[in-house]
């Protein structure tokens, strides 16, 4: 048996943690490789000491049989690997050649030989049934195209294992297809592929092997083909893991939210959303269901007074709130858990402890007379985060930075659901969180539905709407095309829906 | 800690490379070096100048640092500073009350006019998006021709033109008992007013649920926005205060180590308040301390010069090359770690996940 890379027993400290501990994951030429692991359980730590950015303390790499000392990803490169790494690393208003060639370009005498290399490029693409354009520019093409730009500047470069770093975090479902059958061809060709993921499904559409970690200790490497979905999901929380959501039937009471047509611009300055009317009562999760940019980041902007309603007015507990400060509608009631953590949730070069107390810092006991309250404040976060499970180095005094996603977003969860809201907007709440995030969060939400409030929920996984919700709103191109209760719904009427098809069926 | 090695280890690189150039004027550095530190602290009367030196660079490093802290360049100090000297200056000359009653009403107008001189460019800034890096610079020179009309119209000199009557020793901030006590050196009462203005600005970023939102402002303002506090207002609060502490500077400057303000001139503290806020890692106690340290530079080229053959302007170069370094403190904390890791064999700075960079 040959193995491409063989990594044997690493161990990796942080100051505070150890991320991988006595880890040990070989790939054989031409398979594609799983690694799977929950939120910070160490796959990305384990794949920057692979291919570079991080030194081991303990352990051995091997590539090709030959024990190799990878000390930065320039060595990695060399050695034939190549990363495609969950943010892309391109320059926007450069060309797909350009981005490319950037650091290893081709020289005709003094001057560039973009022609060369634009034609290596087609070439490369051709072979790959990638589909690229190389002369188009990062910024007009989709974020599906850009992935395959980062995938094509590996296979130029020439590498034979490639690693790819939560590849369909950022793509939608069809582009998730086509990444898959990419994939098959890049193995087909003789690669070798690692890819980084917690999403089961993918892994069973595409995956030969699969190692799994699990807070940092590897558990064991399986074959695909004799795992199922719930084994592999048992394998990396260390629990069975509850695929259905469980709740009771919805006991809706008095309407919380009252949306009555309103209409607000985009970032376009165009009209995004149309006429939008919409309830949402006590004990009630609704959701909105919609392929992405159809209007529900207007809709939530609306709702929490990050954007200005053009005409219509909203009402929360019958009061009208259409033109009220942000501030004021967070007193009266409205928790957001924002689509973007990164932009909106967290302030990221603040402590956990400031992020948590982000809209409540200025009331007692977090402050008198102006003046904080550290150790209430402490006291605060750490609840939250032990309650919510976030995982950090520090604890509470950690750099919101430092954390990985998946626990940044649980603290964010943590945080809005802590406030106690009468109306709680969670827009994509599980986007990017491994099964057993994803089964406590849904959890934590049908709780705070049969606590009697109201939940407005944001997703573009429609298995996640379904689930979750007790009605279902469908918008398409800002307007709404019809409201159906999931219990009498299926996925093919809703996604009919999602694509602008009005079936008239209103409740 | 970490910002106080950096910004030392800054200081050291600097002294050395201000070493070097002196040895290549054909001068010894340590003689050099000997002679500027006495000329700056020799004596009780030369610490005294050198505090005195310090204050307006206290009062500018701070203006720029809090401004900084909520995300904003304010790079208008020169400016500030101007009108407040003016203002406070045009209250010295103008009113005949009792001395204790006059001085709060010169701080009382420095602090105001600095204060408006920024917050218009804060308005800008909040209401029609107007970069504060250009409409601070523009400010200066509306300051600095407003002095240049309001002080020969109004405040004409006896014997100059280019600058105001002289004030006398009860319109200024000097006070019979410092000046005794630091055996005649012009230090004031501006160094106590700065030393409460590191202490209150401490205590407002540190402590105070203010700070927490210009922090909050300054760091992600689209989280703070999220979070309900009001952007604008804050930018334009910390404009505001940002200016006033530069127009403090200006009242020690002018109505302190100065009694007179000059036409054509826009003071160069106003800009060196940039270089003490970088090397002060934009806290309160640490642009006192690289306020402190410029004085001593500042104040010591005079004696050095006397004393050998090396000229005033390398103590400027010296200066320059300390910013330099402190500005490129990424990279000297990038050996630090390399440094650390060596010894430790382990990595500094790895967050956990490391995925959640964006």
């Amino acid at each position: 048996m040959s193995y491409v890379v063989e990594m044997l027993n690493i161990r990796k400290e942080f100051p505070g943690i150890v991320a991988n501990d006595n880890i040990t994951l070989t790939l054989k030429k031409g398979e594609i490789h799983a690694l799977l692991g929950e939120n910070g359980a160490g796959k990305s730590t384990l794949m920057g000491v692979l291919f570079g950015m991080y030194q081991p303390e303990q352990g051995v790499i091997k590539v090709r049989g030959n024990e190799v000392r990878i000390t930065n990803p320039n060595i990695a490169n060399q050695l034939g690997i190549g990363m495609v790494h969950q943010h892309f690393k391109l320059v926007e208003n450069f060309t797909v050649t350009e981005n490319i060639i950037l650091g290893s370009e081709p020289i005709k005498g003094m001057v560039l030989d973009i022609d060369k290399a634009a034609k290596k490029i087609r070439e490369l693409s051709q072979h790959y049934g990638l589909n690229v354009d190389p002369h188009a520019k990062i910024e007009d093409i989709s974020v599906g195209m850009q992935q395959r730009v980062e995938i094509i500047k590996m296979l130029y470069r020439e590498a034979e294992v490639l690693i790819f770093d939560e590849p369909t975090a950022v793509l939608t479902p069809s582009e998730i297809d086509e990444l898959m059958s990419i994939m098959r061809n890049l193995i087909k060709e003789g690669k070798s592929i690692i890819i980084i993921t917690h999403k089961l499904k993918e892994i069973k559409a595409v995956a030969d092997r699969c190692t799994v970690i699990r807070r940092g200790k590897g558990i064991g490497t399986v074959n695909v083909a004799e795992a199922s979905e719930e084994s592999l999901a048992e394998m990396m929380v260390g629990r069975h893991v509850n695929f259905k959501v469980d709740k009771k039937e919805s006991a809706p009471g008095d309407v919380v939210l009252k949306i009555d047509s309103i209409s607000v611009k985009n970032n376009r300055k165009v009209l995004g959303l149309k006429n939008f009317s919409l309830e949402v009562n006590k004990g009630e999760i609704v959701g909105i269901a919609g392929v992405e940019g159809n209007g529900q980041s207007e809709l939530v902007e609306a709702i929490t007074g990050l954007r200005k309603v053009e005409s219509g007015t909203i009402y929360l507990n019958n009061e009208e709130i259409t033109n009220i400060p942000i501030r004021k509608r967070i007193e009266k009631g409205i928790s957001h858990i924002p689509e973007d953590r990164h932009k909106r949730g967290l302030v990221l070069d603040y402590t956990m402890e400031s992020n948590m107390v982000l809209e409540v810092y200025n009331k007692p006991p977090f402050a008198k007379f102006g003046l904080l309250n550290t150790s209430a404040i402490r006291g605060y976060a750490k609840k939250i985060m032990e309650n919510f499970d976030v995982r950090s180095g520090e604890g509470a005094a950690s750099i919101a930075r430092t954390l990985s996603g998946g626990n940044q977003q649980k603290a964010i969860i943590g945080r809005e659901i802590e406030l106690d809201p009468d109306l709680l907007i969670a827009v994509q709440p599980t986007r990017g969180l491994d099964v057993g995030s994803i089964e406590y969060i849904h959890k934590r939400l049908i709780e705070h539905r049969d606590k009697g409030k109201a939940v407005l929920l944001v997703s573009l996984e429609l298995d996640e709407v379904l689930q979750l919700s007790d009605r279902i709103a469908i918008v398409n191109n800002g307007e709404l095309i019809g409201i159906v209760k999931s219990s009498e719904t299926n996925e093919n009427e809703v996604g009919l829906m999602m694509a602008g098809v009005n079936k008239e069926r209103s409740i | 800690m970490r910002h106080t090695i950096v910004s030392i280890i800054a200081i050291i690189l600097g002294l050395v490379a201000g070493g070097i150039l002196m040895v290549l004027i054909g001068s010894n550095p340590l003689e050099g070096y000997t002679y500027l530190f006495q000329g700056a602290l020799r004596n009780i009367e030369r610490i005294g100048n050198t505090l005195a030196t310090a204050t307006p660079l206290i009062f500018a490093g701070l203006s720029v640092a809090f401004a900084f802290r909520t995300g904003l360049f304010n790079i208008g100090g020169s400016g500030q500073m101007l009108i407040g000297g003016l203002c406070a200056t045009a209250v010295a000359l103008s009113f005949d009350v009792s001395r204790p009653i006059l001085i709060l009403m010169m701080v009382l107008a420095g602090l105001l006019g600095g204060a408006l001189w920024a917050f218009i460019p804060g308005l800008l800034k909040a209401k029609f998006n107007v970069h504060e890096v250009v409409s601070t610079i523009m400010m200066n020179w509306i300051a600095y021709w407003t002095v240049y009309y309001v002080v020969p119209g109004y405040f004409k000199g006896e014997f100059l033109e280019t600058e105001s009557r002289k004030l006398e020793e009860a319109q200024t901030l000097r006070s019979p008992f410092l000046t005794e006590m630091f055996q005649g050196s012009y230090i004031n009462m501006g160094i106590f007013f700065a030393i409460i203005a590191v202490i209150i600005i401490a205590f407002i970023i540190n402590k105070t649920t203010m700070g927490f939102e210009l922090k909050a402002v300054g760091f992600n303002r689209y989280a703070a926005e999220y979070a309900g506090m009001r952007v604008n207002r804050n930018i334009i609060l910390s404009m505001f205060i940002s200016g006033a502490l530069a127009g403090l500077g200006g009242v020690a400057l002018y109505t302190g180590n100065a009694s007179s303000i000059q036409i054509g001139i826009l003071p160069s503290q106003g800009y060196d308040g940039i270089a003490v806020a970088l090397l002060g890692a934009n806290t309160p106690v640490g642009v006192f301390f690289a306020a402190i340290l410029f004085g001593i530079l500042y104040s010591g080229t005079g004696f050095m010069n006397a004393m050998i053959e090396i000229p005033p302007e390398l103590a400027n170069t010296i200066i320059a090359i300390i910013i330099y370094f402190a500005a490129t403190s990424v990279l000297i904390e990038r050996l630090l770690n390399r440094f650390r890791k060596r010894r430790s064999g382990q990595e500094m700075n790895g967050p956990v996940g490391k995925k959640g960079v964006s």
